[in-house]
């Protein structure tokens, strides 16, 4: 009996040894504590600031647990103290309402702060003219439009460092979502709408996108890399891009929104209708409203077209009905 | 001919998978015996007289927790395959759309084919022997509600092997799960299954905020009754206002989906925004409704085995409404990522933090109800005792992402699907778990096995915390939930597979569970007095199991934990008077609850198929059951008081 409890203590302390090593080898610095854009630094400190502030309750709350259940176990010896009618105290309810509601206080506060700031383009670059990319979910692959260089790739996304990319989203089928965890949070692709979302990079580096809202089939197919790069790196990307054979028409966009995964692409030349169009035809009746943050001035011409004429143009030509 | 039969098999069955092949023969070998044993044993008759036509409380119960372990198992194996498909990088062993189904099922069958009926079996199993009733308001009504859930599960668990699962997760946001996204069957067995069911969870919940307002035994002020009683009352109210956002909402998808209606889709003027707030308006509330029993529960467990008295009765019971009525102010934190302005979202970031604040209240209670008293670690503790570091854990991860501008990093990625087992395992499953083991001697009359159940609370516990920490940090790390493969070149490897071995280590659990029930069926504990925890309320001062009327005299209630305090009267040579014995109102079986369900479950499979016939059959059937039992006025009857005090003589021996 005795020997039966010691190899199942032994398998214990095995199992959990095992799994530390295994944990502390996995997490190593996981992307998103390891941000390389203002909005993801925003988004880290916001996680410390909450991780802390949970653990200022946490860790005593365990401790006194562990306490008590040593110190009043039924045990024939135990002296401690037995109450059995003991059932309130007014003063020390008062402290744990009372605790959590200060501790919720401060993280509500600093919630709501961060909240309001994110929606605004970075800070930091305030100064620097911001790139406009429109971004599409497709099954299963992300088309990004650069209206603004009159390019557009799929599945791969190019951007110069230190300088705000405002991301303009929708999706062509399911709802979607655009994450690149090192640069920011995600913001949803949704068909008939278009959302804006700011993202910033800071310094040359390649990252990792993905697609964060399931939609169906090949949704696990759907990351794309993403690579910052100095501005004049950028451009020389954009004009040798610029002189692709390959054009996204209409017609290049039906093949590419059939079902299915592709490998990257890069079209010489965009579409400027085509993102507005997107969105009108899945819906967008009330033209183009964008969802998410704070536009900026200057740049909103670039972001797709929305003449009222135009919307009625092209809601004419909506998908067939989907009926049975 | 020949062909025609092939064309309809072949939409019929699910084919081309060997897993499901496998699953078919296995299907139809279980069915095939179930049917020779019932058969040879001659029970026939017995199964429909003692289960399928009862509308005693207890037995209802029973058959809510058979069903519940039974979904328990598929939902693990639906997690197993999962977690299989994930262990290592690059695996083929599931196609991308049969993983897709699997997530969609498992957590579909989780939460309303696992959670929601092993919540009602403890409501039904305890409130009325809690409350000192002789059954619930509506008997006829809460079997009806039982069949309704079965029938409704049935048809969504048949899915996978005829006309083919829903894959469109769980919630099945359109446009993915409209016509256009999920052209298929499955989407349709999806809606039919919970619709169907879902009357039967709202009946539920109905019945018991009448059982509770109405049937309390004289004497039990509503600030008198158990905590577990309480949280039904706040989880029954609850469901109340919850359950007919989800009617209407997948009503509205039904519509769009069979109709060709616009509610969400996005040409048309539809909107599929306005389906995902609806149907997390009745989703958040929806966790609150799953956990608050599990609440109840602890605070039933905590007492007995801490022998004391509940701390802060009060604090409990407005805790709990708080909760209850805040469930419904935070539905948007699980879309903060939709693009709702910054004021909605710093609404909802508060309110979700508020919510914390009565739940972790609940902690403190627990932890000094223990404190100056004399724990005892059984079963039931032991598993209180795991609950209450992985809820805390649980609790803060779900603080965390309620902060607004943080969650944009962490939603749809492994962190939450972390944090979501771990409140819902940590704090629903343990919940129930914990209860089950509680009154499993008060329904069956026997302990289960000490032993057997400590390896499979050790093995749940290890399994658990294996499975599901490394996942905060795959999340953290960018991995998405729903994703069935990823690459070597993420460095994802080790975590997951440490996560898969974890799953493992839970399913091990529920084996040495499933064993440890086996055995204790021959040789468990018999429980001789009815008391066997030296418990505190009313349902331990009658015999187990419990005779068919529960109490032979309705009890006369002076305290909180009367029970507790009619044993300390007697101590003291105090014993209670004992009114004479009277003819004792019971209702009558019957067999239209199971009709009329079997019925609703032809409509479902009617409207799935196209089969309009079916539905036309279906509805006659359920108008009939229901014109049938508006004219049967023959539904009660008296237990004369000779037939009284032979049971009770045969159950505590002459003491009575």
């Amino acid at each position: 009996m005795k020997a039966t409890h010691k190899r199942l203590r032994m398998l214990g302390i095995i199992l959990v040894g095992v799994g530390m090593a295994v944990f502390l080898a996995g997490c190593g610095n996981p992307m998103v504590l390891d941000p390389k854009g203002q909005i993801a630094d925003i988004q880290k400190e916001m996680i410390w600031i909450s991780i802390i502030l949970c653990a200022i309750i946490i860790v005593p709350v365990l401790g006194i647990w562990i306490y008590i259940s040593v110190r009043y176990r039924d045990k024939p010896d135990n002296k401690a103290p037995y109450e059995p009618n003991w059932s309130h105290s007014t003063k020390l309810e008062v402290i744990w309402w009372g605790i959590p509601i200060i501790v919720v206080g401060v993280l509500g506060y600093f919630t709501v702060v961060a909240t309001y700031d994110l929606i605004k383009p970075p800070k930091a670059t305030a100064n620097v003219e911001p790139l406009t990319i429109e971004v599409t979910s497709m099954d299963w692959k992300w088309l990004f439009q650069y209206p603004d260089q009159d390019i557009a790739t799929v599945n791969y996304l190019n951007i110069p460092e230190n300088t705000p990319i405002q991301f303009v989203l929708t999706s062509n089928t399911a709802m979607n979502s655009f994450w690149v965890p090192q640069l920011g949070g995600m913001m949803y692709t949704m068909p008939g709408m278009a959302m804006r979302l700011w993202l910033q990079a800071e310094g040359p580096g390649e990252y990792l996108g993905m697609g964060a809202n399931f939609s169906g089939s090949e949704f696990a197919k759907m990351h794309f890399k993403v690579k910052s790069m100095p501005q004049n790196e950028f451009d020389a990307w954009v004009a040798k891009s610029q002189d692709e054979p390959a054009k996204l028409t209409r017609e290049t966009y039906a093949k590419l929104a059939v079902k299915g995964t592709v490998p990257i692409q890069t079209f010489g030349q965009n579409e400027p209708t085509l993102f507005a169009s997107i969105v009108v035809k899945n819906g967008g009746h009330h033209g183009i409203s964008i969802r998410g943050s704070d536009p900026v001035k200057s740049n909103q011409q670039s972001s797709g077209v929305k003449s009222e004429a135009e919307t009625k143009e092209v809601s004419g030509s909506q998908q067939p009905e989907q009926n049975q | 001919m020949w062909d025609s039969i092939k064309e309809f098999a072949a939409d019929f069955f699910v084919t081309g998978d060997p897993l499901i092949y496998g699953a078919d023969v296995s299907i139809a070998l279980v069915s095939i015996a179930i049917v020779f044993v019932l058969t040879y044993f001659k029970k026939w008759k017995w199964l429909w007289r003692e289960w399928l036509t009862t509308v005693d409380h207890k037995k209802i119960g029973i058959m809510y927790l058979i069903a519940s372990l039974l979904m328990l198992f598929r939902g693990g194996v639906d997690a197993i395959l999962m977690r299989m498909q994930l262990a290592l990088p690059d695996v083929e062993f599931l196609q991308a759309d049969h993983y897709n189904a699997i997530f969609t099922t498992h957590g579909t069958i989780m939460i309303l084919f696992m959670a929601m009926p092993m919540m009602f079996a403890l409501f039904n199993m305890v409130v009325p022997l809690q409350i000192g009733a002789r059954d619930v308001a509506f008997p006829f009504l809460n079997a009806l509600s039982f069949w309704m859930f079965l029938f409704g599960a049935m048809l969504l668990n048949i899915s996978f092997v005829i006309g083919g699962s829903p894959d469109a997760g769980w919630l099945s946001y359109p446009p993915l799960s409209e016509l256009s996204g999920s052209p298929g069957r499955g989407q349709d067995f999806y809606i039919w299954g919970i619709q169907i069911s879902g009357i039967g969870s709202l009946a539920t919940g109905i019945n018991f905020i009448v059982t509770i307002l109405k049937m309390r035994a004289p004497g039990m002020k509503l600030m008198k009754m158990p905590l577990f009683s309480w949280s039904v009352l706040s989880a029954s109210i609850t469901i109340l206002f919850a359950f007919p956002i989800l009617t209407v909402t997948l009503a509205l998808l039904f519509l769009d989906r069979y109709f060709g209606a616009h509610f969400f889709t996005l040409d048309g003027g539809g909107m599929s925004m306005l389906y995902v707030n609806l149907i997390w308006m009745w989703g958040h509330p929806e966790v609150y409704i799953v956990v608050l029993p599990a609440f109840g529960i602890f605070s039933e467990i905590v007492a007995t085995f801490s022998r004391k008295t509940v701390f802060g009765y009060n604090s409990m019971v407005f805790a709990m409404m708080v909760i209850s009525v805040l469930s419904f102010f935070t539905w948007v934190h699980h879309f903060y990522t939709m693009g709702s302005s910054a004021d909605v979202n710093a609404f909802f970031a508060i309110t979700t933090m508020a919510i914390s604040i009565p739940t972790g209240v609940k902690i403190f209670n627990w932890l000094f109800t223990m404190y100056r008293g004399r724990i005892k670690f059984d079963l039931p503790m032991l598993w209180t005792m795991g609950f209450i570091p992985c809820f805390l854990v649980g609790g803060a991860t779900g603080v965390m992402l309620a902060v607004a501008p943080a969650n944009f990093q962490y939603h749809n990625s492994y962190f939450l699907v972390a944090h979501f087992h771990q409140v819902l395992i940590g704090g629903v499953v343990f919940g129930y778990l914990a209860g089950i083991y509680y009154w499993w001697p008060k329904l069956f009359g026997f302990k289960l096995d000490e032993k057997r159940g400590r390896w499979g609370f050790w093995f749940w516990n290890i399994g658990f915390y294996l499975c599901f920490f490394p996942q905060y940090f795959l999340g953290l790390d960018g991995m998405t939930r729903r994703v069935y493969t990823y690459g070597w070149d993420r460095g994802w490897a080790a975590l997951n597979f440490a996560s898969t071995a974890g799953a493992f280590l839970m399913g091990v659990g529920f084996i040495f569970q499933v064993w440890q029930i086996a055995y204790s069926v021959r040789k468990g504990e018999r429980d001789k007095t009815g008391d066997i925890w030296n418990g505190r309320t009313l349902e331990w001062s009658i015999p187990s199991p419990p005779p068919v009327y529960n109490f032979a005299r309705v009890p006369q209630v002076q305290h909180v934990d009367d029970w507790w305090r009619e044993k300390e009267d007697r101590e003291n040579g105090i014993v209670r008077p004992q009114p004479e014995l009277e003819p004792i109102h019971m209702p009558k079986n019957s067999g239209i609850p199971f009709i009329m369900s079997s019925f609703w479950f032809l409509i479902g499979f009617g409207f799935t198929f196209d089969w309009i016939w079916l539905v036309i059959i279906g509805f006659l059937g359920v108008f009939g059951s229901m014109y049938a039992r508006s004219f049967t006025y023959d539904v009660d009857y008296y237990i004369p008081v000779d037939e009284i005090k032979k049971t009770e003589q045969k159950l505590r021996g002459a003491t009575t």
